[in-house]
């Protein structure tokens, strides 16, 4: 299996979304920002960062780079596509995800480990959690404030879109406590908390994070 | 204003130049005269003035500093020393690390965000200057009383602006320090300090050889911003009057660097540079003089290639500006072409702005006219030098014989009244507040930050190598004695990499003091040079580089004298770190080391204002006996925390809190002096019962006294019959930054 990590100038975590992959078992590939070519990956993943240095809205000029076309092009047709963080902005601002991510409630960036309860097991990126399963991995942004209208809202929960919950205080003002999202399909996931920083105990606060890589090889395996 | 050129100042000698405005004396005027056989043009003059600054020239630092090189132990370790853009050790497995600390304290007053934020740009720019990846940032600082006005607007905005550049980096902020005391009231202290890692062969300097070869300059494009900060922000005391200085500070662009980064690693590894440069302090001056100056001394720039945001800007302002996010490399022709293609992919701006030549003159020209004709070495290198007066200060002998009045707790109810005022005092509360605006994730190398010892990065994901790096200073302790005070926090900071389970290789510091102008302060910066110097010398850790900030004083005020002492060390397993605290019962706990009643300068007589006293005297072969302890008895121990500031009762505490696990305690004599003591040599070890035998076996070889002084489990911090319920003691240590800052 190979899973494409882009680099947009400005990304940040691109290196540890490839190490999330290998750890995972599968190939990471290296995706460059003006290369359409998605190379044949299998999977695409966006990581976090400050692509363009979130110049004008965060992930609102990233959306316009080649590889986005082709990103967007092929996750209309199945391609699984995980936006962390940055890449969660990107995929609201790309239209492939409803909402939009705005400044934290405290209007302080925050770094920290965060519990949050995954409510959604058949997404393309969440099928090896356990339903209603609670985990901790990092949460660090700045803006990671969820926000949508109300009938979104209320489309997202009837539909179970809603692939992760924070627990605990709202870290952020999201609406509902809202700290992932899905698409209808189910191939594309936009969450803010960083699991490619919970894959080894040694340098994060737990291994949790490791089954939203896993889970995309499972998917892929299952087609 | 129109165009002084060479040709002009030749035949013009009379005219009246504005040096003593560019901070030049008179005397140093006259140099640069003599140096010249004339009077210099307005673009040597900006140029020698900014050079020449204290900042920029160490001119009243560098008769001290040399102790650093002559008091050198000798070290195998040592890759590149003194006086490159910092220094470069050897860390095993063909790794070479490079560390440094650089002051940003006067833009951080003027304007804390930008400040603080430029502050990161320029030592991490620094580091990558010696081709080196940058792996990880920290913040040592100091601010007025935490409840003063002032330091509400200038604490979160120097937060915010640490944070908001080196997350936007992709740089783990890994640990530092915040201490609140009233001379920095108006003179806030941001110490940054960045490490990169790079192969031992990628390493570069900063030196323009090879006649032919080209001048490039790339990055951003170069503004009005921050023209004359050196010269006139870091070099000039902070008078009650005087026009707002704003337009002096730099402002940064994260992303700008991020890309800059990225796009010089990637010229790096590909060996398509002779020398490199960053653009900080002095600008182009600076790059220009100091790359031609470590080469062979010739170099043509042709200054109107120059790419700019702002195109009325003069040559002299061009030649001045602290526009952040630039670097000047030097390239062989052959290899431009691929050069300038790594740029285009990054959308790096780039431009050949002039080559290295086979004279020994710096040439600057200005559309075809010669404005810049100097000896390179006399601008870079070669700047005044004083020996300026010292006197020990007329306070101090009364300071010391003072004898202590602090009122000591001296009852059960008093001492427990005693540990909440004590852990919920700014210097000493939780500072989650703080790092939590700081991303340590990223890069997925952080071992340890902030609030453990040292801050600690893996370099090989693979063979597990890692770095361990900790900065401390008691600027309480050097202030009653500057040449302990040094060697304290020395061995402080040593101690800390030991405790974590790293071997202490190498020194790096920030000398913050007041103003060089005064007998007192240059007493204190010699005492402190010299007892850095003779501790460096005595532990076998060679000085790697430094960087001095003077005039941090507002009228008479100086601040304490604030060395930051910096130490790196090296980890073979990061699997094999020690933490500050245990996660289970039934661990027997020992301190090592000795207790005496060492109050001066503590952090518990700092909260009833005494200042005065005897600092603790630095028993430095004590503390290497110390460090080889920790490190033979890794595998025996669970948990160690260093004991410094707010003695046994802050390092007890944190050790509780951080996993929630409390502890019986049991101390021997005065309780308040066993609990409140700073005495320096100090560590607290939880052990498995069984790892306790060897434990004691080593510390009688390594000659540590070690006494056992209760066990872990339970919900309270019990000290004798003293209990702290762990809810009650986290709610004093928490509150403190949230209700200040929140």
């Amino acid at each position: 299996m190979r899973v494409g990590v882009v680099t947009f100038p400005g990304s940040l975590d691109d290196q540890d979304a490839a190490r999330a992959v290998r750890f995972a078992g599968a190939t990471p590939v290296s995706l460059w920002h003006r290369d359409s070519d998605l190379h044949g990956v299998d999977a695409v993943i966006l990581p976090g960062g400050f692509s363009y240095g979130d110049y004008l809205r965060c992930g609102a000029i990233s959306r316009f780079a080649p590889v986005m076309t082709s990103i967007i092009e092929q996750a209309k047709s199945g391609l699984p596509v995980l936006g962390i963080c940055n890449g969660f902005q990107i995929l609201c601002e790309s239209h492939l995800l409803p909402g939009a991510l705005t400044r934290n409630q405290g209007l302080h960036f925050l770094c920290g480990p965060q519990k949050i309860r995954i409510e959604n097991t058949t997404s393309a990126w969440t099928s090896n959690f356990v339903k209603n399963q609670e985990i901790v991995i990092p949460l660090k942004n700045g803006e990671g404030s969820f926000q949508c209208d109300d009938s979104t809202l209320a489309q997202l929960e009837s539909e179970g879109r809603v692939i992760a919950r924070y627990l605990g205080e709202n870290p952020n003002g999201s609406r509902n406590l809202i700290a992932g999202i899905t698409n209808a399909r189910g191939n594309v996931v936009g969450i803010m908390p960083h699991p490619e920083h919970a894959i080894d105990s040694l340098t994060g606060p737990t291994t949790d994070g490791l089954a939203f890589f896993t889970s995309v090889l499972t998917t892929l395996v299952g087609k | 204003m129109a165009l002084d050129t060479v040709a002009i100042a030749s035949t013009t000698p009379d005219q009246v130049q504005p040096f003593a405005e560019l901070g030049l004396k008179g005397d140093e005027y006259q140099r640069i005269r003599e140096i010249l056989g004339r009077r210099p043009s307005s673009s040597e003059l900006a140029m020698y003035s900014v050079m020449w600054s204290e900042h920029c020239s160490y001119k009243s630092s560098k008769v001290h500093l040399r102790q650093f090189g002559e008091k050198a132990p000798k070290s195998d370790v040592l890759l590149v020393g003194i006086g490159e853009n910092a220094g470069v050790v050897d860390v095993g497995q063909g790794y070479a690390v490079t560390f440094k600390i650089e002051s940003h304290n006067h833009p951080s007053f003027i304007e804390p965000y930008q400040g603080a934020a430029t502050g990161i740009g320029g030592i991490v720019r620094d580091i990558l200057t010696m081709g080196a990846r940058p792996i990880a940032v920290m913040d040592p600082l100091r601010f007025g009383p935490a409840d003063a006005p002032d330091t509400r607007r200038v604490l979160p905005g120097v937060i915010a602006g640490i944070g908001g550049y080196g997350n936007c980096l992709g740089l783990p902020n890994i640990g530092g320090e915040i201490i609140f005391d009233q001379t920095y009231a108006g003179n806030p202290l941001v110490n940054a300090l960045c490490v990169g890692v790079m192969r031992h062969e990628q390493i570069k300097l900063a030196k323009a050889s090879g006649p032919g070869n080209l001048v490039v300059l790339f990055g951003a494009k170069t503004g009005g911003d921050g023209i004359g900060g050196v010269s006139v922000l870091a070099s000039e005391t902070f008078g009650a009057s005087g026009p707002a200085k704003r337009p002096s500070v730099q402002v940064g662009d994260p992303f700008t660097e991020k890309v800059l980064i990225e796009c010089s690693l990637e010229i790096f590894a590909e060996d398509l540079v002779v020398g490199i440069q960053d653009l900080g302090g002095a600008g182009l001056s600076c790059a220009t003089s100091e790359l031609a100056s470590g080469g062979s001394g010739g170099m043509e720039v042709e200054l109107d290639k120059v790419p700019l945001r702002d195109p009325s800007l003069t040559p002299e302002e061009i030649l001045m500006s602290e526009s952040q996010e630039r670097m000047c490399a030097i390239v062989e022709p052959s290899k431009i072409a691929r050069f300038l293609e790594i740029c285009e992919k990054w959308d790096v701006t780039v431009t050949v702005i002039g080559k290295v030549t086979d004279g020994d003159r710096l040439i600057i020209t200005w559309h075809g006219e010669v404005i810049v004709d100097v000896p390179p070495r006399t601008v870079a290198h070669e700047g005044p030098v004083y020996n300026r007066p010292m006197a020990k200060p007329g306070y101090l002998d009364q300071l010391n014989a003072k004898v202590l009045d602090i009122p000591m707790p001296k009852n059960n109810a008093e001492i427990k009244v005693a540990i909440l005022k004590l852990m919920s005092s700014a210097n000493m509360a939780d500072k989650s507040w703080v790092t939590a605006q700081y991303d340590k994730y990223v890069q997925g190398n952080t071992i340890q930050s902030q609030p453990q010892d040292s801050g600690m990065v893996r370099i090989d994901e693979n063979t597990h190598l890692g770095v361990a790096i900790s900065t401390d200073a008691n600027a309480s302790w050097s202030y009653l004695n500057p040449y302990e005070g040094a060697k304290l926090a020395l061995a402080e900071a040593a101690r800390n990499i030991a405790t974590a389970g790293a071997k202490p290789l190498a020194v790096t510091n920030c000398l913050n003091f007041g103003s060089p102008e005064d007998p007192a302060v240059m007493w204190q910066f010699a005492e402190t040079v010299r007892g850095l110097a003779d501790g460096c010398l005595e532990m076998g850790l060679p000085v790697t580089g430094g960087n001095v900030s003077f005039y941090n004083q507002t009228g008479d005020v100086a601040i304490l004298p604030t060395p930051i002492i910096g130490v790196l060390g090296v980890i073979q397993d990061v699997r094999t770190r020690m933490p500050m605290s245990f996660d289970v019962a039934g661990l027997e706990l020992y301190l090592l080391g000795e207790t005496r009643a060492d109050l001066a300068g503590s952090q518990w007589a700092y909260l009833h204002n005494e200042r005065g006293g005897q600092a603790p005297l630095a028993n430095l072969k004590n503390e290497m006996s110390l460090i080889d302890l920790l490190l033979e008895s890794q595998s025996l121990c669970s948990a160690r925390h260093d004991v410094s500031q707010g003695g046994l009762t802050a390092t007890l505490t944190e050790m509780v809190l951080e996993n929630n696990i409390g502890a019986t305690i049991t101390l021997e004599g005065d309780l308040a002096t066993a609990l409140l003591s700073e005495t320096p040599g100090r560590v607290v070890v939880a052990v498995h019962k069984e790892n306790a035998p060897a434990l004691l076996a080593l510390a009688t070889k390594d000659k540590i006294t070690v006494t056992k002084i209760g066990e872990t489990g339970g919900e309270s911090l019990t000290i004798n019959d003293v209990v702290m319920d762990l809810t009650e003691l986290r709610a004093a240590f928490m509150e403190t930054f949230p209700k200040l800052f929140g």
